[in-house]
């Protein structure tokens, strides 16, 4: 009886109306078209995630902040250079915003132009980060030197490292779309990648604040 | 030209490809459930060894001195070697059976199945985060075998124990380092699982399955998975900080002014143990509700299957699960009421601990309710499954003791603690896991497994597992100190030798037993009958398709569902279940 039910539900009645949210009722078929759909949320758990992360970080920084308030926690003069990167780091998501907006007009040409130019954008901070370590290495802070620093190499390490991942993803789109192989399939691939990419943003300001007002 | 699907993956033909690398989530739920059964025999022998050397402190076994060299020079056991095989046990207890089997294992094979998917969201993910945790188990129990050998600060890792390095031990240098790597990994495992599981529930649901038809397994798949994302990038943090205190001479968790082994420890300064606590527990207490609510999914299904009656109560259960994850981001500091927190945080933590026991109680209420009335078939799932709701209760109500912080303040370092979370968080998941193994046997390995063999293993353990623990909580309430390797030469717990005893006999008998499930599982498997697709006339998803189902689950067809998740004893309808996706109305027309 059960076995043939598989059979019977291609031309059974129509299901009765949903009364729940979210999936359920989509265009019907396991997963038919809704790789899009699961990308977006797979894109916001894994910022979820990113952010228990560093909001773990920020929870320790100011819970060390406040027990050394008298001792150990020296300050650090951040290199300048941040400013710049954070400048770069800015541009390149508005820049990345400019190519998508080229992308909706139908300019493929446009968009492939400032995609590249908001890849360069990336790999360029990436380079002001660690141009940053260097000089804080010159000035002979390092890790363990002091609390302050230990936590600016730490969060700046774990945002290099999400940043890298962004970076591997503009590459990707980027090579796609020069290679003019930006199908509609791959539209996802530059949504996922460009929401990613401002939440970096978004969480390096943070961090800016949290150095310069907390730290 | 459209998005390509996420199971557009077609069968593969190579052995590689097909038990090795696989993409199906049916084969890697097995190897998660296979990898569980390993671990679980690794960290059940490090018990007996535990339980063997509490009663008999100064035996002399060979092999013993074999096994271990140095730290069992002579084949008796030094207390350090003591504690390493508590950290071992504890750690591979929960991270790599509690965590992996029913949620990586069981969630892996039926969630995609009983939401009507060909596969998870992102199979490549699914396999990577299996391998990722392959690869975390290997570096855990390689512990064993570098200089100083496996750690000693316990399945917490308390710094400064697990951060100064090896002045603190034997097991500090390198074994520690291979344990806080093996974590970091297991992390990033965990959180490539949780995306995998939130997505596969958000968008693959298939027609007509809606949030409220689901079965309440896939409840607590999902919940199970928020909480994972979110405790495990916790952990990762922590975690990174840890190791960076022990190797780039950082000072976020090791104060200044230690003074280990007669050495002065001048190069750390004003870090706070206390902040990994915090830090750890935020992880930590979502971790027991991590491997405790699929028990409970398992439990719902399979009470409301064997009773032949609808859940009781299936929004309220519903409901109870999502408070329960909700709440238990809220208590981690229960677990830090000896730290010298101020009061009014306890105070505050232990109420929120309290309110708790409102969904656990809505629970335990709604499964006796489910059983009310009902034709109860007592199969070996279904004993398990009531199993579960007796050891939940026995080890529910001896946390309302602990949530308490002047009394948590007597038990705290005593067997009382240990006895509490070996019923609710060990031995009542574990019988969630033989309870879901009983019952889905038949569909993944196409075979029944024996009843009478299962019957005989559930008597023996049920009745073995509170021997064992039970007396853990009179010891503890008699002031018995938990971690010591030691006490025989302790004059006030002289007379609590014999119960140690006794429930040392009790593990070994319980171990023994376990005996019997392997042969079952090994000779059902080769020789069993086989199952039809059907065995216990069960309404969710996975039961329409054949024992096993086919590479994309549903054979080609989209499945469509009609019905809630528990549709049993309908009054009117011709038999006393209705499949999900049975497009016959019900009789009474809604």
């Amino acid at each position: 009886m059960s076995a043939s039910l598989t059979q019977d539900i291609v031309h059974g009645p129509t299901p009765p109306a949903d009364t729940g949210w979210g999936g359920g009722d989509d265009d019907g078929g396991a997963g038919r078209g809704s790789g899009r759909a699961a990308s977006f949320t797979g894109l916001f758990v894994l910022l979820a995630a990113s952010t228990m992360a560093f909001a773990a970080f920020t929870s320790a920084f100011v819970v060390r902040r406040g027990l050394s308030e008298m001792d150990d926690w020296t300050g650090v003069h951040y290199p300048p250079i941040l400013f710049l990167n954070t400048a770069i780091l800015l541009a390149s998501s508005l820049v990345l915003d400019i190519s998508r907006r080229a992308l909706k007009a139908g300019e493929r040409g446009k968009f492939n132009f400032w995609w590249t130019a908001a890849t360069a954008l990336g790999i360029l901070f990436l380079a002001g980060q660690a141009a940053a370590w260097y000089q804080l290495k010159e000035a002979g802070i390092f890790v363990s030197s002091n609390p302050a620093s230990s936590f600016f190499y730490v969060l700046t390490a774990a945002h290099a490292f999400h940043l890298i991942g962004g970076v591997v993803a503009l590459v990707y789109v980027d090579v796609q779309a020069l290679r003019l192989r930006l199908g509609p399939a791959k539209r996802t691939a530059i949504d996922v990648t460009a929401i990613f990419w401002h939440f970096l943003d978004g969480l390096w300001l943070f961090l800016m604040i949290l150095f310069y007002v907390w730290g | 030209m459209s998005a390509p699907s996420h199971a557009a993956h077609q069968a593969p033909k190579s052995f590689i490809w097909k038990y090795v690398f696989s993409l199906d989530h049916k084969v890697i739920g097995i190897q998660y459930y296979l990898l569980g059964l390993f671990s679980v025999l690794v960290g059940m022998s490090l018990s007996l060894l535990m339980r063997f050397h509490m009663v008999n402190p100064t035996a002399s076994l060979a092999w013993i001195g074999k096994l271990w060299p140095t730290a069992a020079a002579g084949g008796v056991m030094t207390p350090e070697l003591y504690l390493s095989l508590m950290t071992m046990h504890g750690t591979i207890m929960v991270f790599f059976v509690l965590t992996t089997v029913p949620q990586g294992g069981f969630g892996n094979y039926f969630l995609p199945i009983q939401i009507g998917a060909e596969d998870m969201a992102f199979p490549v993910l699914n396999m990577m985060s299996f391998w990722t945790t392959f690869l975390a188990l290997v570096v855990m129990i390689s512990a064993f075998f570098v200089q100083g050998g496996a750690p000693l600060a316990g399945w917490t890792g308390y710094p400064p124990l697990s951060g100064a390095g090896p002045l603190t031990g034997p097991g500090e240098g390198a074994g520690q380092t291979l344990w806080i790597i093996s974590i970091a990994i297991f992390c990033g495992a965990s959180l490539m699982g949780a995306i995998n599981f939130i997505a596969t529930t958000v968008d693959l649901r298939c027609k007509g399955m809606t949030l409220m038809r689901m079965p309440l397994t896939c409840w607590t798949w999902l919940v199970t998975a928020i909480l994972g994302l979110l405790g495990f990038a916790v952990l990762l943090a922590a975690g990174v900080l840890l190791i960076l205190d022990r190797h780039a001479g950082t000072s976020f968790f090791l104060p200044g002014g230690m003074m280990i082994n007669d050495h002065i420890i001048a190069n750390h300064k004003g870090g706070s143990p206390l902040l990994w606590q915090h830090l750890f527990w935020f992880f930590g207490h979502p971790e027991v509700y991590i491997a405790i609510l699929p028990g409970m999914g398992v439990t719902s299904q399979l009470l409301a299957t064997f009773a032949r009656k609808p859940v009781f109560g299936y929004k309220a259960m519903v409901y109870a699960i999502l408070s329960i994850g909700f709440l238990g981001f809220l208590v981690w500091g229960h677990h830090m009421f000896m730290s010298g927190m101020n009061p009014y945080s306890a105070m505050a933590f232990a109420t929120l601990t309290m309110c708790i026991g409102v969904p656990s109680a809505i629970k335990t209420f709604n499964w006796i309710g489910t059983l009310w009335g009902g034709q109860i078939h007592f199969t070996t799932a279904m004993l398990f499954a009531l199993g579960f709701v007796s050891l939940f209760v026995t080890g529910g109500v001896s946390g309302i003791f602990l949530g308490q912080p002047a009394l948590d303040l007597y038990f705290h370092d005593t067997y009382f603690v240990v006895g509490h979370f070996h019923m609710i968080m060990g031995v009542a998941a574990i019988f969630g896991m033989f309870a879901g193994t009983f019952f889905w046997f038949p569909k993944m390995f196409g075979k029944m497994l024996n009843e009478t063999l299962g019957k005989i293993h559930f008597y023996c353990t049920f009745i073995g597992v509170y021997c064992i623990f039970t007396p853990m909580h009179l010891v503890g309430i008699a002031g018995n100190p938990r971690r010591y390797a030691d006490f025989t030469n302790v004059e006030y717990l002289a007379k609590l030798i014999p119960v140690h005893q006794f429930m040392t006999y009790a593990a070994y008998f319980t171990a023994s037993v376990q005996v019997i499930f392997l042969i079952n599982l090994v000779w059902s498997w080769i020789k069993g009958p086989k199952a039809p697709a059907n065995p216990w006339n069960c309404t969710t998803l996975e039961w329409s398709v054949p024992s096993p189902p086919p590479h994309d689950n549903f054979g080609g067809v989209h499945p469509v569902v009609y019905h809630g998740a528990y549709e049993y004893s309908v009054p009117g309808a011709a038999e006393d279940f209705i499949m999900q996706n049975d497009p016959t109305p019900l009789p009474s027309g809604d």
